[in-house]
């Protein structure tokens, strides 16, 4: 085990991040991850991680990534939302890692959302 | 899947779903080669009838629709490497799932990035349920708990992108010694 220290130190660091966020409150984007049987067999995991990932590199107070189940789109698995506080909502399908840096960039950073990962772009192909 | 881990990942949304308050996992690898995955929890549990029912790709709790391949995928894993999986669950006492695969054998899956996936398990759930992680095999053990870091965090959530990068991080480094030989 690392050592608990660590953790006293990313505590003192996210307080602050924390504190950012509160007085943000309302502006916070969320990112939706599918994670069930379908998600997690379709490569979900390696997704998700790749989002805390970017998010923890870019230090972004504003944003929460978080899990949900199967929506009935298998095929499209791994699927993914992005929830900009007054837009629409926007679904990424069949969404890789390396796609990930590309999302956070242009959409979660400066509201662009990357078009041609959408669902709207899947299924009209 | 192409992972145990992934397995795992899956299998353990059930036990939270049920309203686990702990959810107990373990990876025992025996000099024989039998890798022995425990997942114990105290969730609702279920009837003996619901059971025998659950192997099945049609039984599921969910109301969206009528599949549920959570379980029936971790046997056909399971059974295809020449192992087992075993279900024993009391209604308000809780489920236990053993998942016996032989390692030697060509078709057993590898281990896979367990460290991830308990990362990512934790950060699904964050509050609640309280996770551990118990390894072993000839090389040693080792065990991590969301109950034992949560006080050195103080009130900040174990979904923080920071808090989730450090378990993945060090949880890699402790199984590895123990489990490294069948992760990949």
């Amino acid at each position: 085990m690392k050592s608990l220290a660590e953790l006293e130190a990313i505590r003192k660091a996210t307080l602050s991040r924390i504190n950012v966020r509160t007085e943000e409150k309302g502006e916070t984007t969320r990112v939706v991850i599918g994670m069930a049987t379908c998600g997690i067999a379709a490569g979900a995991r390696p997704v998700m991680l790749a989002f805390m990932d970017e998010i923890q590199k870019r230090q972004l107070a504003h944003v929460t990534v978080s899990q949900t189940g199967c929506v009935g789109m298998c095929r499209l698995e791994p699927m993914v939302d992005v929830i900009v506080p007054g837009q629409e909502k926007i679904t990424y399908v069949h969404v890789k890692p390396d796609m990930v840096p590309r999302i956070v960039a242009e959409h979660i950073v400066n509201g662009r959302p990357v078009q041609e990962y959408t669902i709207g772009a899947a299924e009209n192909a | 899947m192409k992972e145990i881990a992934l397995h795992l990942l899956d299998i353990v949304q059930n036990s939270v779903k049920a309203g686990a308050s702990h959810v107990d996992i373990g990876f025992a690898l025996a000099s024989d080669g039998l890798l022995t995955m425990t997942v114990r929890d105290d969730g609702c549990g279920m009837s003996p009838e619901f059971v025998e029912r659950v192997r099945s790709p049609f039984v599921t709790t969910r109301t969206t629709r009528k599949v549920g391949l959570g379980i029936p995928l971790l046997m056909q894993n399971a059974m295809q490497s020449g192992g087992r999986v075993d279900i024993d669950s009391q209604v308000g006492v809780g489920t236990t799932i053993t998942a016996v695969f032989d390692t030697r054998s060509i078709d057993c899956l590898p281990l896979g990035d367990l460290a991830s996936t308990m990362a990512t398990i934790v950060m699904g759930s964050p509050d609640k349920p309280e996770f551990s992680l118990h390894c072993e095999s000839e090389a040693g053990a080792s065990d991590f708990s969301t109950e034992q870091i949560r006080p050195a965090l103080d009130g900040v959530s174990l979904a923080e992108p920071a808090v989730v990068q450090w378990i993945q991080e060090s949880l890699q480094e402790e199984i590895e010694p123990i489990l490294g030989g069948i992760m990949s």
